[in-house]
């Protein structure tokens, strides 16, 4: 009775060992790594907005600090979004032309506000506060990025959770003096994590209790 | 060529036969098991069994398909009753699968040479109970793409991962793994038989598909020898798992605090409970398809016999479970276990417990009598009666404990809804269909093994 | 916080932005309530929520629904709900977290255009107001989230709260987002406007002024409002022959009535609890009903504490017909029917030798239990300092008789106070309706004006109001909700909810405060001011102006509007309260042949209550009190008749069987519910259910008693027949099992045995010493310098639910619907249990359960994701997001106090319940496990105000949801690392245990057992 299968199938085995095992952990590595693609995470991915506003003019050029306009971010986890009459206190006597603002002159004209697209996300069961993340001397910078370098605003960071745990597990790794907190030029010194202790020790950050659930979870 | 081989294999006949009289030449064999497939005809209770199958099946589906769109509200469950249902049945079906690992590799280990004509089907049904037991767990959350994301929690960006002090999760591993390996198990003791379906097969399609799933397997020396080797291998693997499996799954219960569960001779006292339900169900299939398909000589009345000591062993073993349960709590002299037995026994449920003890440990009890032994009506019924008798062990297990425990002002009942029936119902239709399939399309006695079971010398022309 | 106050109270400066962006609506309407009149007045008015969809941006918000489960979607839609303001409008990018293989869609932020002062997005603001309930008022403070009252806290500085609530109070925020209130002024039931409605009623008004308001009526509620009464004077003056009536179905006649008798006029009395060391209630729930119960129960329990050393207790004697809360914590409770009640107070009072006019028969008491004398001796040594109470359900014969009893024990002027009435016009409401309808049937009611109330539904039985109404022209109702009255109306006006609207009011002690809103009227509805003031020209005038013209006149104060600003501050109008009267007894009081008489032998006795949480139905439609367990009976979701064990055996019924109860010519068809501790032959049931319109809460709930009122017997006869039917009524009860197995839960001792052994409630279980473990303790301490602990005082609880209604509201906790109750589901975080000791004369014990914290949580190790893990500072923490609802937890909880979401309880689909939502705290949805976490978003906000200003946190700086609303202050949380906090100390009290520790879960929970103070000259049983 003649063979249905000849010699030549044979390869098929050997090759599906071997070709199984690559196709396998190439699959792997993709699963394991998609949320970390900026594709995903939109990381320096900017967003249409109303008005194309420069960080980089505003706090490079001008040098406006960061509490100038986001005024609750020491007092509240909202680190607060500016009014309209916010921008007017300039723009009404200079650029007072400028095309470009006509939608912030509108706003203020008709009082309907502007709507700005919101860049960083998180879900709505972490519970972020940015009062004590600045006070506890955590830097804009450390997750907003070099915003004073940013024509257009764009994430810096995934704020996926295992990046927000690389803070909270050794937060020696990323504090800096308070005082230097809204400084954009600020460079970690060489020995940021001996330097980092002695902050965390001195502004009583309790490393022990930064990975509560509770401590984001409410 | 299969002769030379068994030829060298032949160690010894062991009296008395393992076969009937019918089989008298490898061909003979060979012809009646190849002959069960490879036909046009089918019988009538097959498809009539098929259908209730189906028609199970697709309960099954609709049960599902509403809990996931309502919640895990549609069942009896509340607070303290947090488990029914699911994890009852879950354990149940777990636990019938017991058998077909134990024949087909403890046995072998023990060169147990009867085992040969039930292993295989006892495998298919292990593989198909365990499918069934492993449905539970991931519905019972009423979100199964978030139990399956959090167990198995790849893509992972969160930096956290499962909880291992959780016997639920040592569950998860348990039994995929006790699956993984049954199955390959299994597989590969029908490569063989499935080989010589390719060389019987008449029509094409039959050949192909056989010739593929037959891997190329030519019968030479080398592979009946390196069969031989990766079968051992795997017994011996399968074998901690026999006991493991269901070790770990009574752990789920003894780890927790709650009286009833947290025991330590749970254990032990599940395996057996396993071996014991397990060996029931696969009497309560082979007896009706020997008749089915005249396969009296292959599990002859010797087969069935066995089968029915190692039940009053199994069984035996576990009425001694239910007793050190009650002398424990006797002798603990802790107030809430006493209070937990006496409510078993004379609380809301008592009726249930009565009827356990009967089912388990009294009627199995007939099997003293050799004649009740290798008579099938009697070992049908009391192959029934334990499958029971089992189930109301877990519904004792996990209600009673549950309903009354620590806080008499949160005590309340259970009582399944038409939706817990449902599923359970669903997965006997699936295991019944899955196992008839099997039996039409494959080999559903390990010819090659059985053959060598033939007094020395005879052989085919 | 006073900053805040007062900005509330600054707000009569207009704020000259115009706001149209609708997320700066919400967030400046307490802010700035004149600016937002004109934008009531757009039609459809303010219906701001569906506007934050619109902000979330609906289409991406649709689309991620469809990218998802279903199932997920509703997990997160409702994000709305609970996040800070301008997250609100981020519901949809809930969905990052959703799954993270998603690309978070777009959401906006919509800045203000001109930012309002004094407003911090995320920061709460509390403002002081006062709730109405029975022309009577409590003093609260309002929690806000940008410009949504959230939640009700008890004013510490208003002496009717000292901060505490009843579950009433907590739970009336609900209705203020009620989905099912009425929302349109409705003309024959077709929507109307305002403007409408008063051109109609100016031609049925000129027509009365020709003839003097002849045909003219108004029916209120209660007035305890003094403005509201000076409007209804002037109304009064413009139509001299008009007639104003007052009726509500749980009105204090009997009380005001027994003043009068006793006194000649119906002064209103108040007492001073914390002065009387011995106490005797006659069927008084006075601490967990009616005008004062929290300061009463406050003052009560202060005299319970036992503190470092003390061993003197004060003594309550208990006589009631059915258990109360009060009647649970008594030392001595005796249950008796109303008549033996009765015979009970005059031979006490004949003991104490009151000069009364007896008649002819004088009914005898028969003394079994032995409590006459003992009980006669014990109040004449406690002197002045004694106190009887009578129940307000009593006959006015029996107040007299108390107030001669407090007289003649000198009690008048320490334990005892009289005050003008708190009423406006304090009437006896029962004939004023009497009168209304007769004149009504005599076609002399051409204009009949009803503001508030329902008096279609709970008019006695024997007056027929519906009929009545067909003899009026013009009939027009005010009311919160459309109900049987609206329907039988011409006109119905929607009325604005307390937190709406402007008003004033006096307390129990007559303390007089200002009720000032918090939020536009979501609707378009009017206050009673606002009605009876367009009534007497005063239409489109501020409320607010008119209230401040009357209390100027009222006070001297140089500068009134400091005054005022303080008011609102406050709470309370400074030394606006009446002065004490000094009354003198018309002595002897003449007692009728028909006090005290015994009923028949074939009959029983009914007995009608206002239900404890439903009220006198108001409240049919809360669903947070529909589901709240009654504190005695333990039932939700119905009324019942409640009957003792002995009762119910000679009747020969069981439970949920329905029996009818008539009365000569009514009836009405109840299902039984037994209760230990009920006098026998006693049948009492509760008044307010068995609504047939009102929202989809209350209609259809238990069954309506009101047919077996009659004005002359509003609350109870003792002519009573039962008929038995065969048809069963199921009641859902959240408790099966009502012993306590001798496990040793709640630990109690006598007085006596307690001065032997004040540790006695340390040696009932056998527990291993602590230091027998394998566990390494340390692990248990914490490294933050604190570590949160609960004591719970089971000598203060009197159980009545007031932390669980406002645990609910801080915790978003959904409601489940009685079905759900039935199958076990309920989700209080914190329940009470209760248990009896026997079936008869059985003791009654109240034990709050609120998550245990268990150091060693069993809970914790079965989860096999980890959603439920110990935090640093001893928290059981739970992560909602991270649960997959595998229930081992539950299971595994031996204290069982976690709950499970079996369904998608959270409402996530009406809007205006999301505004009430604690934006701190996740709503959880199906398939996740809840439970308490010691207000852990509360410990946060605190804990993070402690580290920015750089000081440990203070002791009392948090205070957990029930630890606050407590009237009792039975609950203490705070830092156990802290030797000098309150928690610390109570745990260190020799009566300090913990339950089940046996198992060694070593809770933080833990309790202080009860002792009990009974008078040794009566041997109990």
């Amino acid at each position: 009775m003649p063979q249905i299968f000849g010699r030549s199938f044979n390869w098929f085995a050997n090759v599906s060992i071997v070709g199984g095992i690559a196709v396998a952990s190439l699959l792997l590595g993709i699963l394991l790594n998609i949320n970390r693609l900026d594709y995903v995470s939109q990381v320096g991915v900017p967003k249409s907005q109303p008005v194309p506003f420069s960080h980089k003019h505003h706090v490079a050029g001008l040098g406006i600090d960061c509490r100038y306009c986001h005024t609750t971010v020491e007092e509240t986890a909202f680190a607060g979004i500016p009014p309209t009459e916010t921008c007017m206190s300039c723009h009404s006597l200079i650029w007072t032309e400028a095309p470009m603002l006509e939608p912030v002159r509108a706003s203020f004209r008709d009082n309907t506000p502007l709507h700005w697209t919101r860049i960083h996300d998180l879900p709505d069961f972490a519970y972020f506060r940015h009062d004590i993340h600045v006070s506890q001397g955590i830097g804009c910078q450390t997750c907003h990025g070099n915003v004073d370098a940013m024509p257009l605003m764009a994430k810096a960071q995934t704020l996926n959770m295992e990046w927000c745990l690389e803070c909270h597990r050794a937060p020696e790794k990323f504090i800096r003096p308070r005082e230097e907190v809204f400084n954009m030029k600020w460079v970690p010194p060489h020995d940021q994590t001996a330097a980092g202790l002695a902050l965390v020790k001195e502004y009583q950050v309790q490393t022990s209790q930064l990975t509560d659930c509770s401590v984001c979870h409410l | 060529m299969s002769e030379q081989v068994t030829s060298t294999r032949q160690q010894y006949t062991p009296p008395p036969p393992e076969l009937g009289p019918g089989q008298t030449s490898h061909t003979s064999i060979t012809d009646k098991i190849t002959s069960i497939v490879l036909t046009p005809h089918t019988p009538i209770q097959w498809f009539i069994v098929v259908f209730i199958g189906l028609s199970l099946v697709g309960l099954l589906q609709v049960s599902i398909a509403y809990l996931l769109y309502e919640g895990i509200g549609i069942w009896g469950l509340n607070v303290p009753i947090g488990w029914g249902f699911a994890i009852i049945h879950f354990v149940w079906w777990i636990g019938i699968g017991h058998a077909g690992t134990l024949i087909s590799a403890i046995l072998l280990l023990f060169r147990q040479k009867w085992r040969t004509s039930i292993n295989r089907s006892a495998e298919a049904m292990t593989i198909f109970a365990v499918m069934c037991a492993g449905m539970f767990p991931l519905i019972h959350t009423g979100r199964p793409w978030l139990a399956a994301y959090w167990l198995f929690p790849y893509p992972n960006s969160m930096g956290v991962w499962p909880q291992f002090r959780s016997p639920l999760i040592w569950d998860v591993f348990a039994v995929s793994t006790y699956f993984t390996v049954s199955l390959v198990f299994w597989f590969l003791g029908m490569v063989p038989d499935l080989a010589s379906f390719r060389d019987r097969a008449q029509n094409r399609v039959a050949k192909v598909v056989y010739g593929i799933l037959a891997m190329g397997w030519r019968g030479s020396a080398v592979h009946w020898e390196r069969y031989e080797m990766t079968s051992l291998m795997l017994a011996g693997l399968a074998t901690p798992l026999v006991l493991s499996v269901h070790s770990v799954i009574s752990l789920d219960f003894a780890v927790s605090i709650l009286p009833g569960w947290h025991t330590t001779i749970f254990p032990p006292y599940f395996v057996a409970g396993a071996i014991y339900a397990g060996f029931a169900m696969v009497l309560i299939l082979v007896i009706p398809l020997r008749k089915l398909y005249g396969l009296q000589d292959f599990i002859t009345l010797r087969h069935l016999e066995n089968m029915g000591k190692v039940m009053l062993t199994a069984g035996l073993i576990v009425a001694y479970g239910y007793f050190m349960e009650q002398f424990i709590a006797w002798y603990s002299a802790n107030e809430y276990e006493v209070y937990m037995m006496q409510n078993r026994m004379f609380g809301p449920y008592g009726s249930f417990y009565w009827a356990l003890v009967l089912c388990n440990i009294i009627i199995p009890q007939l099997l003293w009598s050799k004649r009740v032994r290798r008579n099938t009506v009697w070992l049908m019924i009391i192959s029934i009666v334990i499958s029971v008798g089992m189930w109301l062990e877990r519904f004792v297990i996990v209600v009673t404990s549950l309903h009354a425990d620590f806080m008499p002002s949160s005590w309340d009942m259970f009582y399944p809804t038409f939706w817990d029936w449902a599923t359970y119902a669903g997965t006997i239709g699936f295991f019944l269909l899955a196992f008839f399939l099997f039996v039409r399309g494959m080999p559903l006695i390990a010819a090659h093994e059985v053959r060598t079971l033939l007094p020395f010398g005879k052989k085919g022309k | 916080m006073t900053a805040s106050n007062l900005t509330a109270s600054n707000e009569a400066e207009p704020n000259e932005a115009e706001p149209n962006e609708v997320g700066q609506t919400i967030s400046r309407k307490q802010l700035n309530l004149d600016d937002l009149r004109g934008r009531l007045a757009r039609p459809g008015g303010p219906a701001y929520w569906r506007s934050l969809d619109e902000l979330a941006g609906t289409e991406e918000f649709e689309a991620m629904l469809h990218r998802e489960f279903p199932e997920q979607a509703s997990e997160w839609s409702d994000g709305v709900s609970r996040r800070n303001f301008l997250k609100l409008m981020g519901a949809s990018l809930a969905f990052g977290g959703l799954s993270n293989c998603t690309i978070q869609p777009e959401e906006k932020i919509v800045p203000w255009v001109r930012a309002p002062e004094n407003l911090i997005p995320g920061k709460p603001l509390y403002y002081a107001t006062a709730m109405t309930l029975g022309g009577v008022g409590t003093g609260v403070l309002v929690e806000s989230h940008m410009g949504r009252p959230t939640k009700i806290e008890g004013n510490p500085e208003h002496p009717s709260s000292l901060g505490g609530t009843d579950a009433i109070t907590q739970a009336s925020i609900l209705d203020l987002y009620d989905p099912d209130r009425a929302t349109a002024v409705k003309n024959a039931g077709r929507i109307a406007t305002w403007g409408g409605f008063l051109q109609n009623l100016d031609q049925e008004l000129t027509l009365q002024r020709s003839q003097k308001g002849k045909g003219l009526r108004i029916l209120t509620e209660t007035v305890g409002s003094p403005t509201l009464g000076q409007q209804l004077s002037f109304l009064l003056e413009e139509f001299p022959e008009a007639r104003w009536h007052q009726y509500e179905p749980a009105a204090r006649d009997n009380v005001r009535t027994g003043a009068a008798l006793a006194f000649g006029e119906p002064v209103n009395t108040y007492f001073d609890v914390a002065k009387a060391d011995v106490i005797l209630s006659l069927d008084a729930d006075i601490f967990n009903s009616g005008a004062g119960s929290v300061r009463y129960a406050r003052d009560y329990a202060a005299r319970r504490r036992l503190r470092n050393g003390e061993s003197e207790l004060n003594r309550l004697y208990v006589v009631e017909t059915s258990p109360s809360s009060t009647g649970s914590i008594a030392d001595h409770r005796l249950a008796l029917d109303s008549a033996a009640i009765e015979a009970f107070a005059l031979a006490l009072a004949g003991k104490l030798g009151v000069k009364l006019e007896n008649s002819p028969e004088q009914p005898s008491y028969d003394d079994r239990a032995g409590w006459i004398d003992a009980l006669a001796a014990d109040l004449r040594n406690a002197g002045a300092a004694s106190l009887v109470v009578v129940g307000d359900q009593q006959a006015p014969i029996l107040h007299a008789l108390g107030h001669a009893i407090n007289q003649s024990l000198g009690n008048i002027g320490t334990t005892v106070h009289y005050t003008d009435p708190l009423e406006v016009d304090p009437v006896d409401e029962s004939r004023s309706m009497h009168e209304l309808v007769a004149s009504m049937l005599a076609d002399e009611v051409e204009v009949l004006i009803i503001v508030g109330g329902n008096p279609v539904f709970d008019a006695p039985g024997d007056l027929d109001f519906t009929e009545a109404m067909e003899h009026v022209g013009f009939r027009a109702q005010l009311s919160f909700y459309e109900n049987e009255t609206s329907e039988r109306c011409h006109w119905h006006v929607p009325q604005s909810h307390y937190l709406e609207a402007w008003s004033d009011i006096r307390a129990y002690d007559s303390t007089a405060s200002i009720v000032q809103p918090l939020i536009q009227p979501l609707y378009n509805s009017k206050s009673a001011h606002e009605l009876i003031g367009a009534m007497i020209g005063q239409a489109g005038l501020p409320i607010r102006d008119i209230l401040r013209e009357y209390w100027q006149q009222e006070t001297f104060a140089d500068d009134f509007d400091e005054f005022w600003v303080r008011a609102l501050h406050d709470g309370l109008l400074a030394d606006m309260a009446f002065d004490r009267r000094r009354v003198r007894l018309r002595s002897p009081i003449k007692i009728s042949r028909e006090f005290g008489r015994p009923r028949g032998d074939d009959k029983f006795e009914l007995a009608m209550r206002p239900d404890p949480l439903i009220w006198d139905g108001r409240f049919v439609n809360n669903g947070w009190l529909q589901e709240t367990p009654k504190p005695i009976t333990k039932l939700t979701w119905d009324n019942a008749a409640l009957m003792s064990p002995t009762t119910a055996e000679r009747m020969g019924v069981d439970n949920e069987q329905v029996i009818d109860l008539t009365l000569p010519g009514r009836s009405a068809l109840a299902p039984v519910w037994i209760v230990p501790g009920q006098a026998d032959g006693v049948i009492t049931v509760q008044l307010g259910y068995g609504r047939r319109v009102t929202g989809r809460v209350g209609t259809g709930a238990g069954f309506d008693a009101g047919p077996l009122r009659t004005s002359a017997q509003m609350w109870g006869a003792r002519d009573l027949k039962v008929i038995k039917t065969y048809d069963r009524h199921p009641l859902a009860c959240t408790q099966d099992h009502h012993s306590m197995e001798d496990r040793h839960l709640v630990r109690h001792a006598d007085l006596d045995h307690y001065r032997h052994h004040p540790d006695f409630a340390q040696h009932e279980t056998h527990e291993s010493p602590a230091s027998l473990t394998l566990y390494n303790t340390n692990e248990f301490s914490s490294t933050t310098g604190n570590a949160w602990g609960m004591a719970i005082d089971l000598n203060a609880c009197i159980g009545c639910n007031a932390c669980a209604v406002a645990c609910q509201a801080e915790n978003n906790i959904p409601i489940v619907g009685k079905e759900e109750v039935l199958n076990g589901r309920e989700m209080a975080w914190i329940r009470v249990d209760r248990y009896y000791t026997d079936l008869d004369d059985p003791e009654i014990f109240h034990q709050p359960m609120p998550c245990q914290q268990c150091e060693n949580a069993p809970c914790e190790l079965v989860c096999p994701v980890g959603a439920t893990t110990h935090s640093e500072e001893g928290l059981n923490d739970m992560a909602y997001n991270r649960c997959v609802g595998t229930r081992y937890c539950s299971n595994n909880c031996p204290y069982k106090v976690r709950r499970f979401n079996f369904f998608q309880y959270a409402d996530r689909d009406t809007p205006s319940l999301k505004l009430q939502r604690n934006p701190d705290v996740t709503v959880r949805s199906r398939g996740v496990m809840e439970k308490c976490t010691y207000c852990t978003q509360r410990i946060n906000a605190v804990r993070i105000t402690a580290k920015k200003r750089g000081t440990p946190i203070l002791d009392g700086e948090i205070k957990t949801a029930c630890e606050q609303a407590c009237p009792t202050e039975a609950i203490v949380f705070g830092n156990i690392l802290d030797a000098e906090s309150r928690v610390t100390d109570w745990k260190a009290s020799s009566r300090n245990y913990g339950i089940l520790t046996d198992l060694n879960t070593r809770p933080r929970t833990t309790y202080l057992a009860r002792v009990r103070n009974p008078n040794p000259a009566i041997d109990k049983g």
